[in-house]
């Protein structure tokens, strides 16, 4: 591990300016904010991470969950995933997003893990976490080894020639679903950034993964209320039942009224390099009757863009069963 | 407890099983490394060193973490307890002479980190099944493959403690 500078920042203000400092808000700055630190530490021990200074934001006031007056949820950038699964309010109202969160890692890493850290959790791409392999995320311009090599646990949509890793998240594909709102305050002072614009497709620069500029601090993220009637669940398949990165994971949250669905919200995992929300399926499913006829046309609409690699192909027909079945449950009569 | 003169050592102050130690470490030392390397509290061992393995399981303000995924000087002010921490030979924690009576190791290597695991797992809400332990054990590997032994060990301490519902 290369040798660094840590820093406890005092307010976000010293934590913005201090990271302003840097070239880019991405993998590879210079300075790096450290909540959790269970992706950083990591990857700074694997020498694919090298900040120089680190500035340890744990103790800043972001910690909150909070009911808002028009009845959604805020919640702070270091705000523990623990925390967040068990919360009465994220139990009641967003269920999606506390089995998301329950689904991923283990007791100890949700312990440690934040809000703003899982947003910006790096693919498990082993090439990527391998230095001696070419990456062009991690490299730009040295290649992708994926493309050619081992690929089966990788992405199969919204992929480019430069870039096949996948977003990792589990609780990124429930905040897709839930639209939720990412809070940033930067040099030039705060704004809001939808979800589905927070992350970015790889294209030509893979390793640039979001909007964030250099000094932006994520302070918190907000969930519109919950849509009345709604329910909402996730549901993951991977190669073994605990501590492990999805395959296919599907976040769902429906109103179904008299035997047709009203609203749908759909994102998928474990497929996408980003948390892959999917309008061409809500559309399939909005105004339509809740029948299995239905959810496989979604589930098609989904999928449609699929680019399977080399190892991956069955990832295309698991993805489209995980959303058919995530519905199935979704819709069933309580 | 003074590191070799490390041009680049910053103070640290911890507060480990109750006792307080000032030391000048690599900023880079993790909690993990610290307490081995520095403390000599080498109960907590180290697996994988990724967060992988649950070897190194400690907690911080009573909840656990992998140790070897923080910085030690990340954690002043904070009350930090290692497997020494809970109980000794003669005065063991239920949870240390539960595993002795389940028989629930082989080689002990992991054995320090499923029991701070165990003891923290009373406290979290956990359903009453094996399957939940499970569950909330699988950040604890056992290349032995201990693990009926050691649901049954976790088992036999929570038919004594009220198991808490979720929140």
């Amino acid at each position: 591990m290369k040798t660094f500078q840590l820093t406890r920042a005092a307010d976000n203000a010293q934590a913005i300016a201090s990271a302003a400092k840097a070239t880019t808000a991405q993998q590879g700055a210079e300075v790096r904010f450290i909540g959790g630190g269970t992706t950083l530490i990591d990857l700074m021990k694997l020498n694919v991470e090298r900040p120089q200074t680190l500035i340890d934001i744990n103790r800043l006031p972001l910690d909150k969950i909070e009911a808002l007056p028009d009845g959604g949820l805020t919640i702070g950038a270091v705000v523990r995933n623990s925390d967040l699964a068990y919360h009465p309010l994220v139990r009641k109202n967003y269920t999606v997003l506390s089995e998301a969160i329950l689904s991923g890692a283990t007791v100890q890493l949700r312990n440690m893990a934040t809000t703003a850290g899982n947003l910006l959790q790096r693919t498990r791409c082993m090439y990527f976490r391998e230095t001696s392999m070419p990456c062009n995320k991690r490299e730009p311009g040295s290649g992708c080894a994926a493309i050619t090599g081992v690929n089966r646990s990788l992405a199969i949509l919204g992929t480019s020639e430069h870039c096949i890793a996948t977003n990792p998240s589990d609780m990124n594909v429930a905040l897709a679903a839930l639209e939720a709102t990412i809070h940033v305050r930067g040099t030039k002072g705060e704004r809001s950034i939808p979800i589905a614009d927070f992350h970015v497709l790889p294209g030509n620069t893979p390793q640039r993964e979001t909007v964030l500029e250099p000094g932006d601090l994520i302070t918190h993220v907000t969930l519109p209320p919950s849509a009345p009637g709604s329910r909402s669940l996730y549901l993951k398949l991977r190669d073994r039942a605990s501590y492990e990165f999805a395959l296919a994971s599907a976040a769902v949250v429906v109103t179904v009224a008299n035997g047709t669905i009203t609203r749908a919200r759909i994102a998928l995992g474990g497929v996408g390099t980003k948390p892959w929300r999917s309008t061409e399926a809500e559309g399939e499913l909005t105004n339509q009757p809740a029948t299995q006829a239905v959810f496989q046309k979604a589930a098609d609409a989904a999928l449609r863009g699929a680019k399977p690699q080399s190892q991956n192909g069955f990832k295309v027909e698991l993805a489209k069963r995980c959303l058919v079945h995530a519905l199935k449950l979704a819709t069933q009569a309580a | 407890m003074t590191s070799p003169d490390l041009k680049d050592a910053i103070p640290v102050s911890l507060r480990v099983n109750g006792k307080k130690y000032d030391l000048r470490i690599d900023p880079r030392t993790t909690l993990l490394d610290c307490l081995r390397e520095h403390l000599h509290l080498t109960g907590s061992k180290k697996g994988c060193d990724h967060g992988q393995c649950g070897a190194c399981t400690v907690h911080i303000n009573g909840r656990r973490v992998n140790s070897c995924l923080c910085f030690a000087a990340m954690h002043q002010g904070e009350e930090i307890t290692t497997i020494e921490g809970i109980g000794q030979p003669e005065n063991l924690h239920p949870m240390q002479a539960a595993f002795v009576a389940s028989d629930a190791y082989q080689c002990g290597y992991c054995t320090s980190g499923q029991i701070m695991s165990a003891v923290a797992l009373l406290q979290e809400p956990c359903g009453r099944d094996d399957a939940d332990v499970k569950e909330f054990m699988s950040g604890n590997i056992c290349r032995c493959g201990a693990y009926p032994n050691i649901v049954a060990a976790i088992q036999s301490v929570r038919q004594n403690v009220k198991p808490q519902k979720p929140a």
